[in-house]
C-alpha cells in the first residue's frame, strides 16, 4: 500500500535486505551547542520488531526518536532504513510516521480529516482515501467517531485516532513517543494491551520511547536502556532484567539491592562486603582477579527468601544475613519488606502472597528475620 | 529530552508575555474602555444638542423650568450628515485607508510575529522589546520624526541623493505613500503583539506532525499554521482597523491635503466651524458603522470551532 515518493527509492545495490538490521542507527551523534545529547550511538532493529528505548528524561531517547523521524538532523552518523540511507531525507519524504506524546491531533480538523491528512499529502485519490481512512478507524475501533472534533474525544480516544493517523500511510517504521504518558494510570494497562494487539495485527516495525520500565517490558520485544546519550544495555526484557550488565541498568529496570565488596583471595569466589557479616559467595571463581578486586553484585528483592531464625535451624555460612523489619508495604500479589541489617544497610525484599501464607505468623514491624539467597540470584555488575 | 519548548518554563524577565494572550488583548481593551467609552458617551450627548455661540458651544439636553424637566433631542446634525455628500465620501475614504493599513500591517506583521514566536527565547525577548520600545515615546513625536525622514531635505532623500540614485528629491510625504508609511508604522505593534501571543503558545508538535505525515513546508503553513493562527490574526486586524478609521494626526501630517478622511472632517467641524453637535454626530455614525460589522465578525468567530 505504501507508495514511496519517486526520489526516495534509491535503494543501495547490495543484496536484498534481510530482517536483521531493518533499521540501523550508525554512530549517530547529536549536539545542541556544546551539549552532546546523543553520543556516537549504534542500534539495529529487526523487521517487525517492537523495540523500546528506555531512559529517564534528558537521556537523549526522544532526540534519537526525532532523528529517526527526520525532525532533528544528526550532527554525525547515518540512519539506514530497509537498506536505504535516509539520513538526509527530510521528514515529509520519509516512510516513517510518528505518534506524538501529546498526540498532536489537528484541533481544526475532525477525526477523519486528521487521519486523511497524510494520504491527502501523498495525493491518494478521494475514494481510496476514504476507504483507507475508514479501515484505519475500524482498526482502532473509532469508526463511529469519524465526524467528531479532537476536543470532543477522551484521552484514550485521542490516542487511538493518533495511532490510526500514523498507521494509515502504512509506514515502514512507526515511532511512538511516550504513548501512554498522557493517559490515566488506570487505563494505561488496558491500553498497552490494546495497542500491542493492534500493532501485532498490522505487523509494523516499531520503536517506542518511554521512561516507564513496566511499559517497555510489557510491550517491547527488545529494549535498550539509555543514559547520557548512550545505550547502557540492550536485549530482551527478560535478559536485561535477569542479567543487568551495570548498576544503572539493574536499578533502572525494576528495583534491586546492590552490594559492593572485594575479593577475599586471588582467583577466589568469595567477596568480603562491609555491609554483610558473612562473605558473599559468587558461585564461580573470578580466575583473573586478584585479592581486593572490587566487585558489585545485584540481588533482586524477589530473589531473597525470608524466614524466622528459629524456623531456620541450619543457616547457611554464606549468602545470608539477619535483619530487622523496618517497613512493610502491602502490594497485593506480594508484600514489600524493608529490613535493616546490623551494619545499618537497608535491604528490600518482595515476598509473594503464597509464600507468606506458609509462615507460622506474618512477620511484623521489629521482628528479626533471616535473609538468604542462592548463588544463582547474584548478578555481578560491571 | 529535547521536547518542544514550553512558554511556562521560560524564566526570562518577560515570562508573563508569552502566556499573555489575555494581556495583549486585555490591556488595549481596558484602555479603550476608560479613554474611549466615557468620552464617547459625552460625544453622544453633544450630538443631540444644538449649536450656539456660547461656551461651551452647544445647548443642554436637559432643562428644568417651572418644575418641569424638558428633554430636547435635536436630530438636525444627523440629517445634515445624511444629506451632505462630503460625509459619505469621507467615510468611504476612511474605511478604504483603514482597510489597506490593516492589510499592509497584516502582510508585514504576520511574518514578524511568526519570526519572533519561533526565535530562541533570549532573542525573542529582545525582538519583543524592539516592538514595544517605540511605545515609550509619544505617538506625536514619532509621527513628527517621520517628517524628518520623509521630507524633501529629509534623511531618506538625502541618502538617495548621496547614493546617486536620484538628483532631485522624491515626494515621500504629503501623499498616499507618506500616509501609509505613517499608518503602518504606528499600528504595526497592535497587529504583531496579539498575533505573537497566539503563535507562541501554539503547540509546536502540530506543524511537526504535519511534516511527519508528508506535508511540504508550504503545505504545513497553509493547512496547519495559518488556519490555527486565525484568531490571532483577527484580533490583530480588529485592533488595527478600528483606530485607523478615525485617524487624524497621520493623514494631517504625512498624507496629502486631498485625502478626505472622516477625522479631518470632524476636526474642521469642531475647530473651524465650531459645530460641535455636527462633529459629534459624525463621530457617532462612524462608531455605529464600525460596531455593526464587528459584532457580526465576533459572532462568526465564536461559532467557528464547532463548524470547522
Amino acid at each position: 500500500m505504501m507508495t514511496t515518493p519517486p526520489h526516495s527509492t534509491k535503494i543501495a545495490p547490495t543484496a536484498p535486505v534481510g530482517d536483521e538490521g531493518f533499521l540501523q542507527i550508525v554512530e549517530v551523534s547529536k549536539k545542541f551547542g556544546e551539549v552532546t545529547v546523543v553520543d556516537r550511538l549504534n542500534l539495529s532493529v529487526r523487521r517487525k520488531e517492537f523495540f523500546a528505548l528506555l531512559g529517564s528524561s534528558g537521556c537523549g531517547k526522544s532526540t534519537l526518536l526525532r532523528i529517526m523521524a527526520g525532525l532533528e538532523t544528526p550532527s554525525s552518523g547515518r540512519v539506514i532504513l530497509d537498506g536505504q540511507d535516509i539520513t538526509d531525507l527530510p521528514a515529509h519524504r520519509r516512510p516513517v510516521n510518528m505518534m506524538f506524546q501529546s498526540y498532536a491531533l489537528f484541533p481544526h480538523m475532525n477525526v477523519s480529516a486528521n487521519v486523511a491528512y497524510g494520504l491527502k499529502r501523498e495525493g491518494v485519490a478521494r475514494l481510496e482515501r476514504e476507504e483507507r481512512v475508514r479501515e484505519a478507524l475500524e482498526l482502532v475501533q473509532m469508526g463511529a467517531y469519524a465526524g467528531h472534533m479532537p476536543a470532543q474525544l477522551s484521552g484514550g480516544q485521542q490516542q487511538r485516532v493518533a495511532l490510526a493517523r500514523s498507521l494509515v500511510k502504512s509506514p515502514k517504521l512507526l515511532l511512538l513517543d511516550e504513548p501512554m504518558s498522557a493517559l490515566d494510570k488506570k487505563i494505561r494497562q488496558k491500553t498497552q494491551f490494546e495497542l500491542g494487539t493492534i500493532l501485532q495485527k498490522v505487523g509494523v516495525t516499531c520503536v517506542m520511547v518511554t521512561h516507564d520500565q513496566e511499559e517497555a517490558m510489557t510491550m517491547a520485544d527488545r529494549l535498550a536502556v539509555m543514559s547520557e546519550g548512550a545505550i547502557v544495555q540492550m536485549g530482551t526484557p527478560e535478559n536485561v532484567y535477569e542479567a543487568p550488565s551495570s548498576r544503572f541498568a539493574a536499578e533502572f529496570i525494576g528495583s534491586t539491592n546492590v552490594f559492593a565488596g572485594t575479593l577475599t583471595e586471588d582467583g577466589g569466589s568469595l567477596l568480603h562486603c562491609g555491609e554483610l557479616e558473612q562473605p558473599l559467595e559468587l558461585g564461580f571463581a573470578m580466575a583473573n582477579a586478584r585479592q581486593g578486586h572490587a566487585v558489585q553484585v545485584s540481588i533482586r528483592p524477589e530473589r531473597i527468601r525470608l524466614s524466622f531464625p528459629e524456623d531456620d535451624t541450619t543457616p547457611p555460612v554464606h549468602n545470608s544475613a539477619l535483619g530487622v523489619v523496618e517497613q512493610i508495604g502491602y502490594m497485593g500479589s506480594y508484600t514489600l519488606y524493608y529490613l535493616r541489617l546490623r551494619s545499618g544497610r537497608v535491604v528490600m525484599v518482595h515476598v509473594p502472597r503464597e509464600i507468606l501464607v506458609g509462615f507460622s505468623q506474618e512477620p511484623d514491624y521489629g521482628d528479626t528475620l533471616q535473609l538468604r539467597w542462592s548463588v544463582r540470584s547474584l548478578v555481578v555488575l560491571s | 529530552m529535547a521536547t518542544p519548548r514550553k512558554p511556562a518554563a521560560d524564566l526570562a524577565l518577560w515570562r508573563w508575555l508569552p502566556s499573555g494572550k489575555a494581556w495583549a488583548i486585555g490591556l488595549p481593551f481596558v484602555f479603550l474602555l476608560v479613554f474611549f467609552m466615557v468620552p464617547f458617551l459625552m460625544v453622544l450627548k453633544i450630538s443631540f444638542a444644538e449649536s450656539t455661540m456660547d461656551v461651551p458651544p452647544f445647548t443642554h439636553l436637559l432643562a428644568l423650568e417651572h418644575d418641569k424637566l424638558a428633554i430636547s433631542l435635536n436630530f438636525e446634525s444627523y440629517r445634515t450628515i445624511l444629506e451632505d455628500d462630503i460625509y459619505l465620501a469621507a467615510y468611504v475614504s476612511s474605511v478604504k485607508v483603514a482597510f489597506f493599513t490593516t492589510l499592509l500591517c497584516l502582510l508585514v506583521g504576520y511574518p514578524t510575529a511568526l519570526l519572533i514566536a519561533n526565535a530562541r527565547p533570549a532573542l525573542r525577548n529582545l525582538l519583543l522589546m524592539g516592538i514595544i520600545l517605540p511605545f515609550w515615546t509619544s505617538y506625536l513625536v514619532r509621527v513628527y520624526a517621520w517628517i524628518g525622514i520623509l521630507k524633501d531635505q529629509g534623511l531618506a532623500n538625502r541618502l538617495l541623493i548621496y547614493l546617486g540614485l536620484s538628483d532631485t528629491p522624491f515626494a515621500l510625504m504629503q501623499n498616499t505613500f507618506g500616509l501609509y508609511v505613517g499608518m503602518v508604522y504606528s499600528y504595526l505593534p497592535y497587529m504583531v503583539l496579539p498575533m505573537y501571543a497566539f503563535l507562541v503558545k501554539m503547540d509546536t508538535s502540530l506543524p511537526e506532525a504535519a511534516r511527519d505525515l508528508g506535508a511540504k513546508p508550504w503545505e504545513v503553513f497553509l493547512t496547519i499554521t495559518l488556519p490555527l493562527s486565525f484568531p490571532g490574526i483577527s484580533a490583530g486586524c480588529l485592533l488595527v482597523f478600528i483606530p485607523s478609521v478615525g485617524e487624524y494626526v497621520i493623514p494631517e501630517l504625512l498624507g496629502s491635503s486631498q485625502d478626505l478622511m472622516i477625522g479631518r472632517v470632524m476636526w474642521s467641524d469642531f475647530f473651524n466651524s465650531i459645530a460641535w453637535p455636527l462633529a459629534s454626530a459624525a463621530t457617532c455614525v462612524m462608531v455605529a458603522l464600525l460596531l455593526l460589522p464587528m459584532v457580526w465578525f465576533q459572532r462568526v468567530q465564536n461559532r467557528e470551532p464547532q463548524t470547522a
